[in-house]
């Protein structure tokens, strides 16, 4: 009896676990068979090549290339914001920064990925674009550059926060081999540290890069709503997750080829992340095989 | 020695650069909500909180968004704790190192990577569609179940990780079986730990806003859910929907609700930080 | 050791007599004592053998010639240690400037993980030295000293991670010796290594004492007085005898250290 009940409890939890496997794949599946749909109206080449996005208009357009753009160059102003300074950040509390200072500042950098993002949007709307607009003058009230700063801001303490644990996992011998030869901290950060822990601060800069490519509510309150292909950071441009958006405010209806159109787009992006997301997933693996 | 003296000098100059860094973003924070408290402090009262929505900025509250994340995040616990606690179980009591659970690994370090607005289109075929929900509370919290479950594995599973070897050696050496040592030793021992992991992973829930609109709540709802079959609209969809409207009210409104929205989410993550601390103390 | 010297890198202020000596020397770790009160003088161009059972602050201690020990938590000191009768924990004293005349080697053999070149040339290119040939020369005339240049010579841009546990602390002395230090201090050098290495190493000390001033921690007495001219032996964190090894080793004056080189506790 005992015995049954074991195995009967060792299977739910498994099925528990295998639900896992399920969500993967209802996504995959969901993603696909509506992008097939999509697809058969839609020539693939159109998809990729038509530089135009205008699925809601009379005259319809199916190019992916100018929500990809959006979102490219808002996740290119996030990213180059925020790694040179997450970067920064790391080695300051891993080399520099006395114990007591690192216990509390790292609970506090955390809160600013806790802070949520709609709360960002709000942020880069009211206060960074109209600080912004001070001295760029020809801004928009909409733009990619507001929007990617201020999604740079939450992603910050993705970049320091798994780059500080990767620099820390570093064996503190070589540390003292550096310091013993007379290096400086910014001597034996840059040329020991760091390239020791490359491959974990690599992972840092992936996870951050899929996280800025997925983030939807900045983009959509903050960079507008008009698909362009445009590498000019001062006009509005719209992202492959704020299309979905806009299109799932509207009414449109299911089934018809509007409907489609986002899981076309949700598709890209999933695909982007996901490739993104095992990449890191294999560095990290190999990573952690080194140090441990 | 000038090579020295120079060398010092740009040590010194990256330390105040790396202080300027670590300060940026939370003094950006600090303006901001200092901002947003000028803005919308004066806007909140009980009338704020208790009034139904209204297309008059003035005299428009929060209630019936704040009813619909309630109940979103209750229903979202009751589905996501039991599921995302047993995975975690499995994968580190009674999984073998095999496929099956290098598989299972890859895929929940996936999971956790893809986008909330994804787990909007999942839950708009799947729950609201196809399992004909509508777009109900249920619906939304079944959404949003999916998108923490990979955080409450995750957190779960690093919790009886921290539980030391000698505690299952213990309870094996008197007979207990697998299940039993789990229940009554691993489970009460990593008890902190979860209850942190699964606030974090709640007060991201409330914040979310993309994958609910993708499922289709509703940006303006005059009634509080009652059941979970219920239309219902969220705090940070109600913000959205004063955000995008063009009258200077509305802007005030979004700041006061934002407070409201903060101080949740703030209150959320205070309280798994002292549960952490508790809990890591005791684990010793 | 060539005498091809850069004027960048050596100060020509320091003189190449290297006597340490410590006076009232007290260390904390926050409230637990590890050092309580030391003076003692290390002499120049000798092998110095510090000894004693783990935790009795001989590693410790070492590590204050270096300040090596400025980055480890809740350190204090009390005291001052001299090197040619400077006091090298004043606040003016640069650190960087001191860890490049007195080189450490370490316990565990520790490599940069870069090519056996980098690791050599390191602690010259960080003085900011980029003069291509003279590095060259260098890094070979370190590893020829260490007898590790045949070894590698041919593989000088691979991993040195891929060298052996006794060719990677030999690296690593070698690259202590690139920066021209006047003292080295050596923390268990051996005790991760093999036999025949170790024999390497403790051959390699014999002939490094004609130019440098040698401190050596290590948990073995058989090398202490195989490779020290003077020995230290210490105890909970005092000196308890300090004296030509041969005394020390055949006709101890205190009892804790006869218990301990016959092995009696320890």
């Amino acid at each position: 009896m005992r015995k049954f009940k074991e195995v009967f409890i060792e299977k739910s939890l498994l099925t528990s676990a295998l639900i896992t496997i399920l969500i993967t794949l209802g996504i995959i599946l969901v993603l696909s068979l509506e992008a097939v749909n999509f697809f058969r109206e839609v020539p693939i080449i159109d998809f990729l090549t038509d530089t135009q996005w205008t699925p809601l208009f009379t005259d319809k357009h199916f190019g992916i290339m100018p929500l990809l753009s959006g979102t490219l160059l808002t996740s290119f102003i996030a990213i180059a914001f925020a790694v040179p300074v997450g970067l920064s950040i790391s080695i300051y509390i891993s080399e520099y920064a006395p114990r007591s200072f690192r216990k509390s500042i790292k609970p506090a950098l955390e809160l600013l990925a806790a802070v949520p993002t709609v709360v960002y949007g709000f942020f880069a709307l009211t206060v960074v674009t109209p600080f912004l607009q001070s001295f760029i003058p020809g801004l928009s009230g909409f733009n990619s550059l507001s929007a990617g700063l201020v999604m740079g801001i939450m992603i910050i303490p993705f970049v320091s926060s798994l780059s500080e644990d990767a620099l820390h996992a570093v064996p503190n011998s070589l540390r003292e081999a550096a310091y013993g030869m007379g290096s400086t901290k910014l001597q034996n950060s840059f040329r020991v540290l760091v390239p020791a822990a490359s491959s974990g601060i690599i992972v840092s800069i992936i996870l951050a890069i899929s996280r800025a490519i997925g983030e939807t509510m900045i983009v959509a309150i903050a960079a507008g709503q008009q698909p362009r292909l445009t590498m000019d950071p001062t006009v509005p441009v719209e992202t492959i997750t704020a299309y979905i958006v806009q299109v799932s405010l509207g009414d449109v209806e299911h089934g018809s080829l509007e409907y489609r159109t986002i899981f076309a787009a949700g598709i890209t992006l999933f695909i982007f992340t996901f490739l993104l997301n095992t990449f890191s997933y294999k560095i990290r693996k190999k990573f952690r095989e080194k140090y441990e | 020695m000038n090579n020295i003296k120079a060398n010092r000098l740009k040590d010194q100059i990256f330390k105040f650069w790396g202080i300027a860094c670590t300060l940026l973003g939370l003094v950006l924070l600090a303006i901001f909500i200092g901002s947003i408290l000028i803005d919308g402090l004066q806007r909140i009262d009980w009338d704020f909180i208790t009034s139904l929505p209204s297309r008059k900025a003035e005299r428009a509250g929060i209630y019936t968004a704040l009813m619909g994340s309630v109940w979103v995040l209750v229903l979202t616990t009751i589905i996501a704790l039991p599921l995302g606690i047993a995975a975690a179980i499995y994968l580190e009591e009674y999984a073998r190192k095999g496929k099956l659970s290098s598989l299972l690994e890859v895929n929940i370090s996936n999971l956790a990577g893809v986008p909330s607005i994804i787990y909007g289109l999942l839950g708009l075929e799947i729950f609201v569609r196809i399992l004909e929900m509508g777009s109900s509370v249920l619906a939304g919290s079944f959404t949003l179940a999916l998108l923490i479950l990979p955080i409450v594995i995750v957190s779960t599973r690093e919790a009886i990780k921290a539980v030391p070897q000698s505690v299952r050696d213990g309870s094996f050496a008197l007979g207990a079986s697998k299940w039993q040592t789990v229940a009554r030793q691993l489970l009460p021992a990593s008890f902190g730990g979860i209850l942190t992991g699964v606030i974090l992973a709640l007060s991201r829930a409330v914040g979310e806003t993309a994958p609910l609109i993708v499922i289709g709540a509703l940006t303006y709802v005059p009634f509080a859910p009652e059941s979970p079959m219920d239309e219902f609209s969220v705090l940070p969809i109600q913000i959205f929907n004063w955000i995008s409207r063009p009258q200077e009210g509305f802007e005030v409104n979004a700041a006061a609700a934002i407070i409201i929205l903060l101080l949740i989410t703030f209150l959320m993550n205070g309280i798994a930080v002292f549960f952490r601390n508790k809990w890591q103390k005791k684990l010793g | 050791m060539t005498q091809q010297v850069n004027d960048n890198i050596v100060d020509k202020s320091i003189k190449r007599v290297h006597k340490l000596e410590a006076k009232g020397v007290k260390v904390f770790y926050d409230d637990f004592e590890a050092i309580k009160g030391i003076d003692m003088q290390i002499k120049a161009n000798k092998v110095t053998a510090f000894i004693g059972p783990s935790g009795c602050g001989k590693s410790t201690f070492l590590r204050l010639f270096n300040r090596m020990n400025d980055y480890v938590d809740g350190f204090r000191m009390e005291g001052e240690i001299l090197i040619d009768g400077e006091n090298i924990y004043k606040k003016k004293v640069n650190v960087e400037q001191l860890r490049k005349q007195v080189g450490m080697v370490f316990q565990k053999p520790n490599p940069f993980p870069k090519s056996i070149y980098e690791n050599v040339a390191y602690g010259l290119k960080i003085q900011g030295i980029k003069d291509k040939k003279y590095l060259k020369e260098k890094v070979e005339d370190s590893l020829k000293q260490v007898a590790l240049w045949d070894e590698v010579k041919d593989d000088l841009n691979k991993s040195a991670m891929a060298l052996s546990g006794g060719q990677q602390q030999r690296l690593c002395i070698a690259r202590t010796l690139a920066v021209e230090p006047s003292i080295i201090l050596m923390d268990e050098p051996t005790s991760a290594l093999d036999p025949l290495s170790t024999a390497k190493i403790e051959e390699l000390i014999y002939e490094l004492k004609q130019k440098y001033t040698i401190v050596i921690v290590t948990h073995n007495m058989q090398q202490a007085g195989r490779i020290s001219d003077y020995t230290a032996f210490f105890y909970l964190g005092e000196l308890i005898e300090y004296d030509k090894s041969k005394k020390l080793f055949t006709n101890p004056e205190k009892q804790q250290t006869e218990n301990y080189i016959t092995g009696r506790f320890g």
